[in-house]
């Protein structure tokens, strides 16, 4: 009865703890400009299906991606066996659902789907020291680039020990449970493969030692579960989320394809208009917010470029196809998403603290990427493509040069010698454009 | 070279003469300007000429269409280019551009619609395709036998609009082995000039892009690296002379393969 009472407060708190999170991060994320992602519902739930349910970009690199898929089928089946876990925690009742289902055909989809569960655990168990290895033992060179020092790193691994203790539980938890029914304690269940072998260890181990085992797993397992669900929103761990919904919310024009900005298309109208009458324009509306160009805070970037910050889980594919990163330079694309996440996670603590329209004085632009990283992509999408989930740090990149350019006049005196070219010359280079047909004349002697 | 003078046909000419084009060849500007992509403006404008396509340039008409200034971050100067040539060619009623610069290629293709320029771009490699497919170019001549050859995907053709097939299909087509690098098509490496990087220094670093992407090719032992987008052609040369290989290994753009193998 106690335990029922504890196990309902515990449930309980952990999903309202977890759901308000999950307003905060959606309330930030909604800080964001807006940007019309409605259309084309079809083609983003198939986009959705294949990259995030099918995973199918990660199968670029089949080793993390067989691996990955173990952990990712692992969690996702491991989730019906929940259902069991909330009615017996709740009812102080013992494998409630197998009492039901005993004997009838349900029953064997029961046996089945519980085998199914501890097969995948166990292949998750060996993702897990795989993923463990890769990262502190063989240290693959994505995982040990500069921004990933310090908590990103560790979150990693809490990430992956949390992983081994829920398996451990869950395979504890069947296996003593089996070791009891041989036992006559609890009521037979239909064989299970791998708790059955497990059980052979336990031989011999008193009853009260197995029931107190049995209980072990069950705690460990279902707080496992909660607090890793209450831990998953301070986590890059969240993409196990946002990834369904960021790759909903795709791009789907082709990766070349920058925006245009609107507010600029109807000044260089004006401009180019001979007719236009200077003095006919409209005076200012004074409570019009004024026009930005590009973005030097997150709350200048659209809600998809933070929704993809929350998304990113910081493997770094898209840093390791990096030309610029490759070639020693700072600019890591995985940085600038983590960046961007860390300032607005700021920007929304100030909200929490000091209210809406607080200021603090920084910005994502120089307080967290520096000009040198942004001058350094050669905007080549790699990045884009090697993402799992769709992120897109080009396009932030982009928006950060924009506000240098535009807003702050900030740029490497060649940028500023090319463009200048191109408004004199209509050619980045020095060149006349009277010279611009020389070929064909050369051609035609 | 240049046995016969061709005369290049522009906008301008055919307008008056109360003619029009089929294709507008849009040069671009290293296209126009730089002497390396000069030979390849040259080579295409032979292939269009030696088919008997109804083309026309704009000549001195033409302007940077603003991808270098876009991607640097000016949208003012890119949509100041933009509006001007959109005015010009909706001017001739240009409904169809080919264009050896990818660069040129995505910002025309993708940009420049929703600013009221609307046409139907292809990248010089979807052409050539066309036209041998269509049995008006051949493969068979030049002298490229028992040579090998890779390609190096630029970037805005292939990732930016995923065209990967078509520049391939009219290399592998020719009389020598075609060989393909570790990182290419949709894992293609950048030849370091894209995003405006072309026109500046380039960050401190270990290397430059085009040394790593050139060691790349270079592996593959190939006699010839082939490209089509006049930057990735510079910097791919500029890397190749790096390992000093510039008399042994020549980069070329697919147009003056096919213009050899034609006798162009």
């Amino acid at each position: 009865m106690i335990s029922s009472i504890i196990f309902i407060v515990v449930f309980l708190s952990a999903f309202a703890f977890f759901g308000f999170k999950i307003l905060k991060i959606r309330r930030n994320i909604l800080l964001g400009r807006n940007t019309d992602l409605s259309g084309n519902k079809g083609q983003r739930i198939k986009t959705m299906l294949m990259v995030a349910f099918g995973q199918s970009k990660m199968t670029a690199r089949p080793i993390p991606f067989i691996m990955h898929f173990f952990i990712y089928a692992a969690f996702l089946i491991t989730q019906i066996e929940l259902i069991e876990i909330m009615i017996d925690g709740s009812t102080g009742q013992h494998r409630y659902i197998w009492h039901l289902v005993e004997g009838s055909f349900l029953g064997s989809i029961y046996t089945f789907t519980i085998n199914f569960i501890e097969i995948l655990s166990v292949l998750a168990f060996v993702a897990t020291i795989v993923f463990l290895s890769r990262r502190n033992i063989i240290r693959l060179a994505r995982f040990q680039k500069p921004e990933m020092k310090g908590w990103p790193s560790k979150d990693a691994n809490i990430i992956l020990f949390g992983e081994i203790t829920l398996v451990t539980c869950i395979m504890l938890m069947n296996s003593s449970d089996v070791a009891l029914q041989r036992l006559g304690v609890f009521h037979p269940t239909d064989t299970l493969i791998i708790s059955r072998a497990i059980a052979d260890l336990w031989a011999g181990i008193p009853k009260e030692t197995l029931l107190i085992m049995e209980r072990i797993g069950w705690w460990g397992h279902i707080l496992g579960i909660l607090g890793f669900m209450v831990y998953l929103p301070f986590s890059k761990h969240f993409h196990i989320f946002l990834a369904f919904p960021n790759t909903y919310f795709s791009n789907l024009l082709p990766k070349g394809q920058l925006t245009n900005l609107s507010a600029v298309t109807s000044e260089v109208k004006l401009m180019l208009d001979p007719t236009a009458d200077p003095y006919a324009v409209p005076a200012p509306d004074q409570n019009a917010a004024p026009v930005k160009f590009g973005a030097k805070d997150v709350q200048d970037l659209t809600w998809k470029n933070l929704m993809d910050a929350y998304s990113c889980t910081e493997c770094g594919r898209c840093t390791a196809e990096c030309p610029a990163n490759i070639t020693g330079k700072k600019l890591s694309p995985r940085k600038i998403m983590m960046d961007t996440r860390d300032r607005l996670e700021q920007v929304g603590r100030n909200i929490d603290k000091h209210g809406k329209d607080h200021q603090d004085g920084k910005s994502l632009l120089f307080d967290h990427i520096t000009e040198e990283e942004l001058w350094a992509c050669t905007s080549c999408n790699a990045c884009v493509q090697a993402c799992p989930v769709n992120i897109n740090p080009l396009e932030i990149i982009i928006e950060l040069r924009r506000d240098l350019i535009m807003e702050q006049s900030k740029a490497p005196s060649s940028i500023n010698t090319m463009l200048n070219n191109i408004q004199n010359n209509g050619a980045p280079w020095q060149f006349s454009p009277q010279d611009r047909a020389n070929w064909a004349q050369e051609l035609n002697t | 070279m240049g046995a016969t003078p061709i005369k290049v046909p522009t906008m301008a000419e055919l307008f008056a003469a109360g003619e029009t084009a089929d294709i507008l060849f849009w040069v671009g500007c290293a296209g126009s300007f730089d002497d390396r992509a000069k030979k390849v403006t040259k080579a295409m404008a032979k292939i269009l000429h030696h088919v008997g396509l109804k083309y026309a340039i704009l000549g001195t008409e033409e302007t940077c269409t603003g991808d270098p200034a876009k991607r640097a971050g000016n949208e003012f100067y890119f949509q100041m280019q933009a509006l001007q040539n959109i005015q010009v060619l909706n001017m001739y009623g240009v409904k169809k551009i080919v264009t050896a610069c990818p660069h040129c290629f995505n910002t025309l293709k993708n940009e420049y619609p929703e600013l009221g320029g609307d046409y139907q771009v292809v990248h010089h490699s979807q052409l050539l395709q066309e036209l041998i497919n269509a049995g008006k170019l051949k493969v068979e001549g030049g002298s490229f036998k028992g040579k090998k050859i890779t390609f190096h995907d630029p970037c805005y053709l292939g990732r930016a609009n995923g065209v990967y097939e078509a520049p391939r299909e009219v290399i592998s087509k020719l009389d020598m082995e075609f060989t393909e690098m570790k990182r290419s098509k949709a894992k293609g490496l950048c030849c370091g000039a894209g995003g405006a990087q072309m026109f500046k220094e380039a960050e401190p670093g270990n290397k430059e892009v085009n040394v790593e992407r050139s060691a790349e090719a270079l592996a593959l032992h190939p006699d010839i690296i082939a490209v089509g987008c006049p930057f990735c052609n510079t910097m791919l040369t500029d890397g190749v002379k790096h390992f000093e290989k510039e008399a042994t290994v020549k980069v070329f753009d697919m147009a003056e393969l096919i213009a050899q193998a034609n006798d162009l």
